[in-house]
């Protein structure tokens, strides 16, 4: 009895006392696949070398879904982590529950005004207020193709979505499967975003997904939008309900199917199966027919409001580390995204990440950058939920375009 | 004098320990259980999303969710699902309890093949059966190379039959449970009767109808209730065998708990689906408590 209290206090003093004696800073996170920790342990060295204790609470689970459940947990038990990884709306729900300080002495003095394009601070400054340091930018409207399956039937990467759709046949007819599908819900949400934007324009996506404008969710133009939604549906094999994205990838490496529509995270297990992006393969964007675009999602750690000023000075160092040039390439080359700053030289990085950091630019100055929906970025996880129920009931029946539309923007008139 | 104290302290302490052993869990159960229960229908009577909250909204939550067409998906799936669950895996268990009754050799290694599926968790069974289902690594495929080409078998792919298949793998696992049960109850059976039975003339069939059968009425009972609530709360092999896909064709009760109350932002709606999925339950076994009270007065 006397020797289990004595453990127990140990383990309680060792686990508390760090707390005290040095700035230490607390990390949720749910970076727990190869790549992705590889990536936070360049954020993590440079936070050590600063001198801060570093404490790590990985919540595996790639959406993040477990880890918001955890971070819930934490919050109403009083006790919130120092930083954490929050997408999209879900930072400015917290920080409108008034939960996330800031770190707005250090941007100003380190001038991340300039370096950070608007898309980012649109989701890390909320109401001039630095809550979150951005790591880097994901770009979802992004098709990987497989080269030699365009080398065997002699086509050219499709700019149009009629090239794309003329491409289908041609493929199917050469034994190849023209698009590589993982039949779960969040992946048909990302396709039906990446064409929302392709099909309607940055205009038509701002209006339906972010103002979530009846008339337009029910308007032609999203009609349309169903209307390539089917068309995909028909390239894709019927086994694809319930497969994981990076086994859809695996069969864009392998050769066995020609495309893939996914997020830019995709690029790791390309990476990762040695094949060199230009050489071996290559990543489009999905096809615009009207103006430019860019569908982003925004990775950043928010800073929850804590107390000890050990604590604050941690966040600090840790928020200066993720902003630090050379960390945020070390980090990139890792994950395969690109750098949230974009004053940055990337001549480090491969061609297919130099191409999005250019259209980043391009289009954050065009105002055709637009936030993901899918990554509730452009609109809250119920509004979201929603939506993918819809946009996956359709991508898995027989139903119109037009009753598509239609159940799609019931769905969003329900949820809000 | 000093004796009789201690006798007294002894007596009284004993009448006590029974009640000082069981407070804490007594207490643990009150708090984790009941307490979070009334927790639960609070929060579903609260306009709460991401946190707790504790403005009052009337029964709108309810109204909600009524009026979400995946709500009623999955109150559809989980009747079919139930239904045909309990049912075959009574059946079942019920046959290969009588057939093991026949005193046949090698009972002993019998009995453990068909019990250890309920040794696995759900998650296991699920990963499983989505392996051994999958058409283009599963059965089909091994058919297809031992030379039948045109077996098909696209159940867990196809919208309109994903729920067959979470039957198929939720009856393989507990089967094998129920027919202990059944084969505990045969046991249990006095053979006079039988032998009775047997002199009367009666056959095998009449003897298993008439008599086996309806003495086993308590052994029907209690496979019922554990089978009803093991459907109700089939969550993890729902998750692990189609992930509620194709689509959102095998959405349950438990699946849109957990997505409207952490993933969506909607805690209200989500507790007010777990009321539902609770009065649901208390449906089935207060009357199936009551009856069982009663007849031990």
């Amino acid at each position: 009895m006397h020797r289990m209290s004595m453990v127990a206090a140990l383990t309680l003093s060792t686990a508390i006392s760090p707390a005290f004696a040095d700035p230490s800073v607390e990390v949720m996170h749910f970076w727990t696949s190869g790549g992705e920790a590889a990536a936070l342990g360049a954020v993590r060295d440079k936070v050590v070398a600063g001198g801060v204790v570093w404490t790590d609470a990985p919540i595996a689970g790639g959406g993040g879904d477990a880890a918001k459940t955890a971070l819930q947990a934490r919050i109403a038990s009083g006790n919130p982590p120092a930083a954490v990884l929050i997408l999209g709306q879900n930072i400015l729900d917290w920080a409108a529950e008034g939960m996330l300080g800031n770190v707005d002495a250090l941007a100003a003095a380190e001038g991340w005004d300039a370096a950070l394009p608007q898309a980012v601070k649109d989701f890390t400054k909320v109401d001039g207020h630095y809550v979150s340091a951005p790591t880097n930018v994901h770009r979802t409207d992004m098709i990987w193709a497989s080269k030699a399956a365009f080398d065997k039937i002699g086509a050219a990467y499709p700019t149009t979505w009629e090239e794309l759709n003329a491409l289908a046949p041609k493929f199917a007819e050469a034994g190849i499967i023209p698009l590589a599908h993982g039949g779960q819900a969040w992946q048909e949400a990302y396709m039906f975003e990446a064409v929302a934007l392709g099909v309607g324009g940055a205009d038509f996506y701002r209006k339906a997904l972010i103002e979530l404008d009846d008339a337009t969710l029910r308007g032609p133009e999203m009609v349309k939008v169903f209307d390539q939604m089917s068309a995909l549906r028909g390239m894709v094999d019927p086994n694809f309900p319930g497969r994981d994205w990076n086994l859809a990838s695996a069969m864009v490496i392998n050769g066995e199917a020609a495309m893939q529509i996914m997020g830019d995270w995709a690029k790791g297990e390309f990476t990762n199966a040695g094949k060199v992006s230009g050489d071996d393969y290559a990543c489009i964007p999905v096809p615009k027919a009207s103006g430019d675009g860019f569908v982003y999602l925004v990775n950043s750690l928010s800073f929850f409001t804590q107390t000890d000023a050990e604590m604050i000075k941690g966040q600090e160092v840790l928020a200066s580390a993720i902003m630090d040039p050379a960390v945020q390439v070390a980090f990139n080359l890792a994950k395969g995204a690109i750098p949230a700053r974009t004053d940055i030289d990337l001549a480090a990085m491969d061609s297919c990440a130099q191409a999005t950091s250019a259209a980043l630019a391009s289009n954050d100055g065009a105002g055709t950058a637009v936030p993901t929906f899918a990554g509730t970025h452009a609109a809250n996880a119920s509004v979201v939920g929603a939506a993918t129920d819809a946009i996956t009931t359709f991508f898995n029946s027989e139903m119109t375009a037009a009753d598509g539309a239609t159940s799609l923007a019931d769905a969003i008139a329900a949820a809000q | 004098m000093a004796r009789s104290e201690t006798v007294d302290f002894r007596t009284r302490l004993q009448d006590w320990l029974p009640r000082l052993v069981l407070a804490p869990s007594f207490a643990v159960t009150l708090l984790f259980v009941y307490g979070f229960i009334l927790f639960t229908i609070v929060l579903s009577f609260t306009g709460s999303k991401m946190l707790p909250k504790f403005t009052w909204v009337g029964f709108e939550n309810y109204e909600k969710l009524f009026a979400l067409p995946a709500w009623h998906t999955a109150i559809v799936n989980i009747a079919v699902f139930a239904s045909l669950y309990i049912v075959i895996c009574t059946l079942i268990g019920l046959m290969l309890a009588i057939f093991l009754d026949q005193k046949i050799r090698g009972e002993g290694m019998l009995r453990p093949i068909y019990l250890y599926p309920m040794a696995l968790s759900f998650i296991v069974t699920g990963t499983a059966w989505k392996w051994f289902l999958d058409p283009g690594i599963g059965l089909q495929q091994v058919m297809r190379n031992m030379g039948w080409e045109s077996f098909t078998f696209t159940w867990i792919k196809d919208a309109d039959y994903a729920l067959y298949t979470i039957v198929l793998a939720a009856v393989w696992q507990t089967s094998g449970f129920v027919m202990a049960m059944f084969r505990a109850g045969l046991r249990g059976i006095d053979n006079e009767i039988l032998k009775a039975a047997q002199i009367d003339g009666a056959s095998n069939w009449q003897l298993y109808r008439r008599i086996v059968i309806p003495l086993l009425r308590p052994a029907f009972l209690s496979a019922f209730v554990i089978l009803s609530h093991l459907a109700i709360k089939s969550y993890d092999l729902v998750v692990a065998l189609t992930g509620g896909g194709p689509g959102r064709a095998t959405e349950m009760p438990a699946t849109f708990m957990y997505s409207y109350t952490f993933t969506r932002n909607q805690m209200g709606i989500g507790a007010s689906s777990a009321v539902i999925m609770l009065m649901t339950i208390a449906a089935i076994m207060v009357p199936y408590l009551y009856a069982e009270l009663k007849e031990k007065k």
